[in-house]
């Protein structure tokens, strides 16, 4: 016994590893080790060479995601690691958002840390470990490789959250997201041990099929239900939907300003992404069982983000409920995708994830106006604080406005090529009453950019603080109007690429 | 059916006229916003450069354009965002051509006849902006491009209200752009529904209106709904009763500037929407839909009258005087006969004149006495009577006297209408009785009686005002002595689209 044990251990094969296929991964991870060991046993760096490390590898890692984009288009998609990572262009192309958002972040949190005095390699290695835990969520193919990814993610951002040593706020906030997050993941994982009891696997494929062929499936069938809505509460929590929406705006006006915008970006794709790979892959025999809840789920998230955003005073808090009324939007891709069969069901997964990708992008702009205009400690972040922008700082303010325009949908930016491809892909299944809803909720949304408009445009200055915006933060305001302009005329630029996505 | 359309594009000159409409404002626009503030003549003479030059443009292209064509001339196509079916298809036919010219026109004047009170950069930016929004919104052919510029459009009206605006400026502008584009979401949802329905019948997911007018098939039911959708949006925009309640607001706080804009050409990219997307798309939904609208219509007559009879602020009066307008022209639409649309659309561009011409009228009383209540106001006639003159000529346009213009298009509007519509318009015309009341009645008020000593002061018209007036006073009488140059180039489209309509029953 003992020595056929001894046998088995020694010829174990691990899985054969295409070690380039995960190079993003190996990137990030090369950054973030770099960072946190190297960055800490040496003497401080020099001004800006930690975000400048950061935005380095997560450059690196986004190039790579490009070779490796280039290359699918020979080969098929495939699954690595043994059947725990899939690597298909759904995951590339998240993958490439996330790795974005990081180098965009990077930017906005160097002016941040600068201005602080809180300069250090610990924030930016933990920005890149999340952006670990976020691609191996986007791309992983067996739940518990996800659950990793899942934790990865969330245990970096609870750190992050907190990370503001001079506000209370921050921490305070920090053990609020720690507390209602591991809610969450309890939620999630026992979600996933129901759905493994239900079909005797957690690999996303086998669980397909098993789902699909087994025949008494309804001996089975209370154990997977309650899997799957468990699954779905802890992505719910994760991506901030109505009702499990509670936690966001505290959170995010807790969190320092930068990494509010990582939440905003990163998290948000990661969690979406894993959440319509998971329905999408694993589940599509129980369509029937969780498409409603996914409905109801979009309209709460709509109407209450919308409605709660417009009677914030926070500009902070009114992106946040802002943000879940975004994710009411993504979710309608995943709804519209969910009708299999239908010709045009597949444009509900493109359509979602360019809305996650142009969302990242004005997310992490707004945010960094934000987190200039708030200034030392954080501190202005009242709508007040935004009053009379338009004189203090009119190139600033004319960005923010690009911005809150695309935020609000309007045409020539790109946050209206994603509703309308949200909106497209709803029609093209016929939901068109869910497509009237979102629009008509994007239009109680547009109050909530208004009221910045106008305080920012229409209000005279409250006081005569001098609004002052590093180099960093600079860059990272540009590229982000730029990109939504660019994306708003010439759609095209992204479509062509979106429209391949496919898992 | 519809064979006119085929024949498009026989005037395409090689100089694409059109969409040099819409970017010559928009370069404007942006080389106004990247001089410096500090050099107050170049900006303004770079937007009057702009303005101006599309003004040329648009008159050029009016006496280039050949009378009687019926199709849609100087088209330009090219692709845009092909992923998605969509072209930047302009082009232009009787419908649209005076509209595109009015806008070409009136913008010009606005700039170089009306200051703003404060920041002349900010403010000239977006009239630019707004100019290249509205004549995008006049010239597109695509169903998404027409959606882009009708949005876009919003943005500059909603700065210029909010910022240049008076007391409730901020409530003005942001009920203005909440109302409009909620009605927006109604017809973006119809856009993409009308363009994926259409797939059947035109075999690949196309955004061309003339693609989809030609060959789309909508069940009954399918074209009703799409038909509510867009008009929705439109019937914000016009703004037909119940969905007027912005207007009055938002005409009243704006700017001069931008209540001539706002009346002149913006309210029309709802009645014209009504026609060119409306009833050319949907037309057995038109058909359908024909009595609620027209009921609607003549609702907006009476209620718009009435309301303007009793209000106290004379700019108030004037905006509720378009609610009644704007009834007439959607009264003429949904007659659907020939003339009565040739009526509806004369009345757009003569709507655009006389009442442009009013708001000016009543910006320049306000700049004289900072007050807008009829109550304040009195004897001005005898200190200033070349003003009163000039009111009393666009007032009478307005009331729809022989001779001016208004009459031409109201007249062709009942008599149009009276055929298919006999008893709307019965009552429509009570409207015409009430217009002359409301407006006489607040000429008297305003200008005649003895001065009290606030008005005794008040200044005589300035030789720009007055040169700026002029224009005005000659485009009315004008078109109300001489309007067969009009109707030639507007009744063979129109022809063409009552026949369009007429095969699909």
């Amino acid at each position: 016994m003992m020595t056929k044990l001894i046998a088995a251990t020694s010829t174990f094969d691990g899985p054969a590893i295409q070690w380039f296929k995960i190079s993003p991964v190996l990137a990030l991870l090369g950054g973030a080790l770099l960072l946190i060991l190297v960055g800490s046993l040496t003497p401080k760096w020099k001004r800006g060479w930690y975000a400048t490390a950061s935005v380095v590898t997560a450059i690196t890692a986004a190039i790579l995601t490009g070779v490796l984009w280039n290359q699918m288009s020979d080969d098929k998609p495939s699954t690595l690691v043994g059947g725990a990572i899939s690597f298909d262009h759904f995951a590339l192309f998240a993958t490439f958002t996330i790795c974005v958002a990081v180098a965009l972040v990077s930017l906005v949190a160097n002016d941040y840390l600068t201005r602080e005095g809180e300069d250090g390699p610990e924030v930016y290695g933990l920005m890149l470990t999340a952006a670990i835990g976020g691609v191996v969520m986007v791309s992983a193919n067996d739940l518990l490789v996800l659950f990793l990814g899942l934790e990865t993610l969330s245990l970096s951002f609870y750190l992050l959250t907190a990370s503001g040593r001079s506000r209370a706020q921050s921490g305070e906030a920090g053990l609020k997201y720690f507390i209602l997050g591991g809610f969450a993941s309890a939620f999630f994982l026992y979600g996933v041990a129901l759905l493994f009891g239900a079909s005797g696997t957690t690999n996303l494929q086998s669980m397909a099929t098993v789902l699909s062929t087994e025949v008494n499936i309804s001996t089975n069938s209370g154990l997977l239900l309650a899997g799957i809505a468990l699954l779905l509460v802890g992505f719910a929590f994760k991506v901030s939907l109505v009702p499990f929406h509670v936690w966001t705006p505290d959170v995010y006006q807790g969190a320092p300003t930068p990494i509010t915008a990582l939440m905003g970006s990163v998290g948000k794709v990661a969690a979406f992404s894993a959440l319509i790979r998971v329905f999408m892959i694993a589940l599509p025999s129980r369509i029937d069982d969780w498409r409603p809840a996914i409905l109801v789920l979009a309209l709460l998230t709509l109407v209450v983000g919308s409605v709660l955003a417009v009677v914030q005073t926070d500009v902070k808090r009114m992106l946040a409920y802002s943000s879940i009324s975004h994710a009411g939007f993504i979710l309608i891709g995943l709804e519209a995708a969910s009708h299999i069969g239908h010709a045009d069901a597949h444009l509900g997964i493109s359509s979602a994830m360019g809305y996650l990708f142009i969302y990242s992008v004005l997310v992490i702009g707004t945010f960094a106006v934000v987190s200039v205009v708030a200034g030392t400690g954080d501190a202005a972040t009242m709508l007040d604080a935004f009053k009379g922008l338009g004189k203090k700082r009119p190139v600033l303010a004319l960005g923010m406005t690009v911005l809150l325009l695309a935020q609000a949908g309007v045409p020539l930016t790109s946050g209206f090529v994603a509703k309308f491809g949200i909106i497209r892909a709803a029609v093209s299944v016929e939901s068109y009453a869910l497509a009237v809803a979102a629009m008509l909720a994007a239009v109680i949304a547009a109050f909530l950019y208004l009221r910045i408009m106008v305080s920012m445009w229409l209000s005279d200055p409250a006081d005569e603080a001098p609004v002052s915006i590093s180099r960093s933060a600079g860059l990272a305001i540009t590229l982000a109007v730029a990109a939504t302009l660019l994306i708003g005329i010439l759609p095209n630029l992204l479509l062509e690429i979106s429209k391949t996505i496919s898992f | 059916m519809f064979a006119s359309i085929e024949k498009a594009g026989e005037a395409t000159a090689s100089f694409p006229i059109l969409t040099m409409l819409v970017l010559m404002p928009l370069l404007g626009a942006i080389l106004v916003s990247l001089l410096s503030k500090k050099h107050g003549e170049w900006v303004k003479l770079a937007a009057l450069v702009s303005s101006i030059a599309t003004g040329a443009m648009s008159v050029w292209m009016l006496v280039k354009f050949p009378t009687g064509a019926a199709g849609f001339e100087f088209v330009s196509k090219h692709s845009w965002i092909s992923e998605w079916g969509i072209s930047w298809h302009l082009g232009v036919d009787g419908i649209s051509l005076f509209m595109v010219v009015l806008t070409g026109v009136l913008f010009p004047l606005v700039i170089v006849g009306i200051d703003p009170h404060h920041d002349h950069k900010s403010y000239l930016a977006w009239m630019l902006l707004l100019e290249a929004g509205v004549m995008g919104s006049f010239l597109s052919l695509d169903l998404f491009l027409f959606f882009v510029f009708f949005e876009i459009v919003l943005v500059p009206m909603y700065f210029l209200i909010g910022g240049w605006g008076y007391e409730k400026r901020v409530y003005a502008a942001t009920k203005f752009f909440l109302y409009t584009m909620a009605g927006s979401a109604f017809m973006l949802v119809g856009i993409v529904a009308t363009a994926f329905l259409a797939r059947r019948d035109t075999g690949v997911l196309t955004f061309d209106l003339v693609e989809i007018a030609q060959k789309a098939n909508f069940a009954a039911g399918t074209g009703r709904w799409l038909f509510a959708a867009f008009m929705v949006a439109f019937a914000v925009k016009v703004p037909l009763f119940p969905l007027h309640t912005w207007l009055p607001d938002a005409h009243t706080q704006a700017p001069t500037g931008g209540s001539v804009i706002l009346a002149g050409v913006l309210l029309k990219m709802g009645t014209y929407g009504m026609l060119r997307f409306g009833v050319y798309l949907f037309p057995q939904a038109a058909i359908w839909a024909k009595p609620v609208l027209l009921t609607l219509a003549v609702i907006g007559i009476l209620y718009g009258a009435i309301a303007a009879t009793m209000q106290k602020d004379l700019k108030r009066l004037v905006a509720y005087s378009s609610v009644a307008h704007l009834g007439f022209i959607v009264l003429g639409t949904f007659a659907l006969t020939t003339q009565a649309i040739t009526g509806g659309v004369m009345q757009m561009v003569n709507h655009g004149v006389s009442t442009g011409a009013l708001f000016l009228l009543v910006g320049m009383i306000y700049e004289r006495r900072h007050t807008r209540q009829i109550s304040e106001l009195g004897g001005i006639q005898s200190v200033a009577p070349i003003f009163a003159g000039f009111f009393m000529i666009v007032m009478l346009s307005s009331i729809g006297l022989p001779g001016l213009n208004g009459f031409v298009g109201e007249f062709l509007v009942l008599i149009g209408s009276f055929p298919t519509a006999r008893w709307w318009v019965v009552v429509a015309t009570v409207g015409v009785i009430l217009a002359a009341l409301y407006l006489l009645w607040a000429y008297q008020r305003v200008f005649h009686g003895e001065p009290n000593d606030d008005n005794k002061s008040f200044p005589e018209i300035t030789l720009r005002e007055g040169l700026l007036l002029s224009v005005f006073v000659a485009a009315i009488v004008f078109a109300g002595v001489y309007p067969k140059p009009m109707l030639d180039r507007i009744q063979p489209s129109v022809k063409a689209l009552i026949e369009h309509v007429e095969a699909s029953k």
